[in-house]
């Protein structure tokens, strides 16, 4: 499954349009976490925990996207793009969506 | 009255520890920039075209960075907020972020041994918590790994 933020490849010819898959994840940190990412917010600095956090999130809403891709028959997912949103202190939804197509094989 | 010297204590912390931190990070940011400087990371939406541009493989390489603003940067925004004007405090802050997102961004591309990343778009979003808060930024972008067949 080839995943990517391009309209299209150079390379390889979209030989079908399938539509709009999406994939979401909504995660929180424990309150440990935020106690220390409040301690962090006299200080300042990186809040590594929520880093990793939704980078996690965003590999997870991206695995959610290609399986949902698969499930309908293509091969690729182009022209991706990443949102995300704070729902509620401490968690965050990761929305990722973009075309899915069917690819011919490289020329 | 002990409140006040809470707050003023949590203020000269902020300010020390923020100056500090930012100093650290904008000094590490500038050496990283330099190593990487070899490796174009440009918003364009089409890949380079040219005779040298050979076989090549793409991936999609994202980075991305949580940023806490401090004490005294928050307190300082809130009372440029009653007067209006440039918050310069989290100009700094937001600057940083992108900065730092690229940076992680074009280590993940060099990682696969890319040449090239075109197509990149940033993403801010506010992580937030109580009283103040925190940004997130993303940078994401179409990496060009050159491919020998």
């Amino acid at each position: 499954m080839l995943i990517s933020n391009l309209e299209f490849l150079p390379d390889r010819k979209v030989v079908r349009h399938i539509g709009l898959v999406q994939g979401s994840s909504v995660r929180s940190k424990h309150v440990g976490r935020d106690m220390m990412a409040g301690l962090k917010n006299i200080f300042g600095g990186e809040l590594k925990g929520y880093t990793e956090l939704l980078h996690d999130s965003r590999v997870e809403a991206t695995e959610r996207m290609k399986e949902q891709a698969a499930s309908i028959g293509a091969n690729a997912v182009l022209n991706v793009r990443f949102s995300t949103s704070s729902i509620a202190a401490g968690a965050a939804e990761i929305f990722v969506y973009g075309t899915a197509v069917e690819l011919a094989d490289h020329v | 009255m002990f409140n006040l010297v809470v707050i003023c204590i949590l203020l000269l912390v902020g300010l020390v520890f923020g100056k500090m931190a930012e100093k650290k990070h904008l000094k590490s940011i500038i050496k990283r920039e330099n190593q990487l400087n070899a490796l174009p990371a440009i918003a364009s939406r089409y890949p380079p075209s040219g005779d040298n541009v050979g076989p090549y493989r793409q991936l999609l390489v994202t980075g991305n960075v949580v940023i806490a603003s401090d004490y005294f940067k928050t307190f300082l925004s809130g009372l440029i907020n009653i007067f209006g004007g440039r918050v310069t405090p989290f100009e700094s802050l937001l600057d940083r972020a992108r900065r730092e997102a690229m940076l992680r961004m074009k280590a993940s591309a060099d990682a696969v041994n890319a040449e090239f990343v075109f197509n990149v778009k940033y993403q801010t979003a506010t992580i937030q918590q109580k009283g103040s808060g925190a940004i997130e930024v993303l940078a994401y972008g179409t990496a060009l790994i050159p491919e020998r067949r």
